[in-house]
């Protein structure tokens, strides 16, 4: 089954939910809608799932317009960020649920409440309620009944949000592989970069009710079309700073200038904003030589540290520069013990940054880093 | 006793000053027992006054029965005019108490779960029928049933209840209702289940408690309500209270008959609450009581 939405628009009132979202979903692929809270995912689902009705475009399932259908006309399993189960029901009448109503017969229903509970690892507890589980049990119940209906739209609305770190990552990983044996379309919303990358698949990015980009999740990473979908495909934020291009010199707002470089060779003059991620940015000791001379591929900026957060094998160091440009974060291999007012300076490495134009979208001289934004590329990305 | 020894052991002097005498008990203790005791008092004077007879009661105080006697009881067992008014009023109050709670689970669904024209003024002027004292309705209900040929009868008073109990099941249950979350129904219809058969599957399972809450006050308040229950009734229906009310006539008044019937009237209440302890509690915990 395909489900295509064709400008789907949901108002409240003069409240915009929603604004003409277009995507076009292929069974048996992963498709990321990545926003941050608030910024519509739910809601989107809700459409699709047809929980809510939209109050503008169509909703097109193989070619079948069902935008007036309710949920139950349609093949439709959701997971919820709470974990969502019967409570009064046994953990094997809450994964059964979905098939004695479709009304099967005893022995299929026993086979693939079975085979269900032994992918999420839930033989033990068949028996329980819900309220005798952990939250990660009590996810793998909900994950189970999405599984056993063998709906052709799988809803999951970050599933692992509210799960530890250790069971995210194993259910992560596990999650697309089961559900696209059933061949259905997957479609998951979460806030967080990481997991979309992990994810692949194609990736959606919301702001605030509007599809920013779609496309496959490596290419809207790496080439994002605007800074909606920069900003929201960056963790930590991304790095903005405002310049003015004129006669292949860029200039900060506090007036130095530096060779108009990678995104911004061959601009048009006039002001743009310079994004980049922490990645892009280095951090260079003073005195210990490696800020001293020409960068190589980019301007540099004196500061002083303000926080560093180390996670595992990197360092992210927020980097408040002296010339009031604000806070930079600048990503450093290795745990560095950092201390708040040490004196460094930030390298920018050009070639990894993008240049928005004042409404935001990616501007680009050469024709090669064009963006490709819509849905150009629509065949399945393989996982 | 064991926890406020414990209570007052960080008190090291005055424990070891109250050493010799172990076992004293504390103020809290001593309050808490009078407390209960006072509480109790009527209760216990009512069964008290039941075993009596007539003569013993009115020759002066005895704190229990001098000429213990079980013919006050024997006198209602064996009148079927008791008998009657016991099961009128059993079977209004059931009645009564069935039909609130089940008008008023649809109508809690609603007010919780959809958005409509006038749902919270509704809401509000559903309360606003408790607020009035059951005199004032008397008078048009007995003249409704009058004309509809409802009077005297269990329906006249059971639907008469339902002016104030359907209102108060309705509030009861929203409040029970609301506090289980939307997606569970979203759930359900996902799952593909009819609502009716998600109502009563899935989602009366999950308000046990409030029904029992709803259910336990609804019969309550119809079990002790005295001037419809009379007023809309007169022979063929007549209630415990209009039994009762026989209990003083030209004779003078017969004490000990009026306490028995009293004991008698108290036993279904507390049975009714003894089944429906766990609910309560939890509910009272859980909802809006």
């Amino acid at each position: 089954m395909s489900l295509v939405l064709d400008a789907v628009g949901l108002k409240r009132g003069d409240e915009v939910i929603i604004a003409d979202a277009s995507l076009d979903l292929q069974p048996g692929t992963m498709n990321v809608l990545l926003g941050p809270t608030l910024s519509g995912k739910t809601t989107l689902m809700r459409l699709m799932a047809g929980l809510d009705r939209p109050t503008s475009g169509r909703i097109v399932e193989d070619g079948r317009d069902v935008t007036g259908l309710g949920v139950k006309a349609r093949s439709v399993a959701m997971v919820y960020q709470q974990f969502v189960n019967y409570p009064t029901l046994s953990v094997y009448d809450n994964i059964a649920s979905p098939l004695r109503v479709q009304g099967l017969a005893k022995a299929e229903i026993e086979a693939r409440v079975a085979r269900a509970a032994k992918l999420m690892r839930l033989e033990p507890m068949l028996k329980r309620t819900p309220a005798q589980l952990s939250g990660g049990q009590q996810q793998r119940t909900a994950l189970a009944r999405a599984l056993v209906k063998q709906a052709k739209l799988v809803l999951l609305d970050e599933p692992l949000a509210n799960l530890d770190y250790k069971l995210r990552e194993e259910l992560r990983e596990e999650l697309p592989r089961i559900f696209a044996e059933t061949g259905a379309i997957l479609v998951y919303a979460t806030t967080e970069p990481g997991e979309a990358l992990l994810l692949r698949g194609r990736t959606a990015t919301l702001h605030e009710g509007r599809i920013t980009q779609v496309g496959p999740t490596a290419a809207v990473y790496r080439d994002p079309a605007n800074r909606d979908a920069a900003r929201v495909f960056s963790d930590p934020p991304l790095n903005e700073l405002a310049v003015t291009v004129a006669g292949g010199t860029a200039t900060l707002a506090d007036g130095r200038g530096f060779p108009a470089e990678g995104p911004l060779a061959g601009l048009p003059d006039g002001a743009c904003t310079l994004g980049f991620r922490a990645d892009a940015a280095r951090v260079a000791t003073q005195g210990g030589g490696l800020g001293d001379g020409l960068p190589p591929s980019g301007p540099s900026f004196p500061g002083a540290v303000s926080v560093t957060e180390i996670s595992g094998s990197e360092s992210f160091v927020h980097v408040v520069t002296d010339a009031g440009l604000g806070t930079v974060v600048c990503l450093v291999e290795g745990v560095h013990a950092f201390e708040p007012g040490d004196r460094v300076a930030v390298e920018l490495d050009l070639g990894a940054a993008f240049a928005f134009g004042p409404d935001g979208r990616r501007i680009a001289a050469r024709g090669g880093r064009a963006v490709a934004t819509g849905p150009g590329l629509r065949q399945p990305v393989p996982a | 006793m064991s926890s406020s020894s414990v209570l007052s052991a960080p008190l090291g002097a005055a424990s070891a000053a109250a050493a010799p005498t172990a076992r004293r008990p504390s103020g809290t203790t001593v309050g808490i027992a009078l407390y209960v005791l006072f509480l109790f008092v009527p209760i216990y004077w009512l069964v008290n006054v039941s075993f009596k007879t007539n003569t013993d009661i009115l020759s002066g105080l005895s704190l229990w029965p001098q000429h213990p006697t079980l013919d006050n009881y024997r006198r209602i067992f064996v009148d079927p005019e008791w008998h009657a008014s016991f099961v009128n009023s059993i079977l209004y109050v059931g009645i009564n108490t069935i039909v609130s709670v089940a008008v008023a689970l649809p109508a809690a669904y609603a007010f919780s779960r959809y958005r409509f024209v006038g749902d919270k003024p509704l809401f509000f002027w559903l309360l606003s029928n408790l607020m009035a004292p059951p005199a004032v309705y008397a008078m048009p209900f007995f003249n409704l049933y009058s004309a509809t040929g409802l009077f005297d009868s269990i329906w006249a008073v059971a639907l008469a209840h339902c002016l104030f109990n359907v209102p108060l099941a309705v509030w009861i249950l929203e409040g029970f209702i609301s506090g289980v979350p939307r997606e569970i129904d979203e759930t359900a219809a996902i799952d593909g289940y009819s609502f009716p058969r998600f109502f009563v599957k899935i989602f009366l399972p999950l308000i046990a408690n409030g029904i029992g809450v709803a259910a336990f006050f609804c019969f309550m308040f119809s079990w002790v309500e005295q001037l419809l229950a009379t007023t809309l009734t007169t022979v063929d229906a007549k209630p415990i209270a209009g039994m009762m009310s026989r209990a003083y006539s030209a004779a003078g008044l017969d004490w000990g008959l009026l306490a028995a019937a009293g004991v008698l009237t108290m036993i279904p209440g507390a049975i009714v609450i003894w089944f429906v302890r766990n609910h309560i509690a939890k509910g009272f915990a859980l909802g809006r009581v």
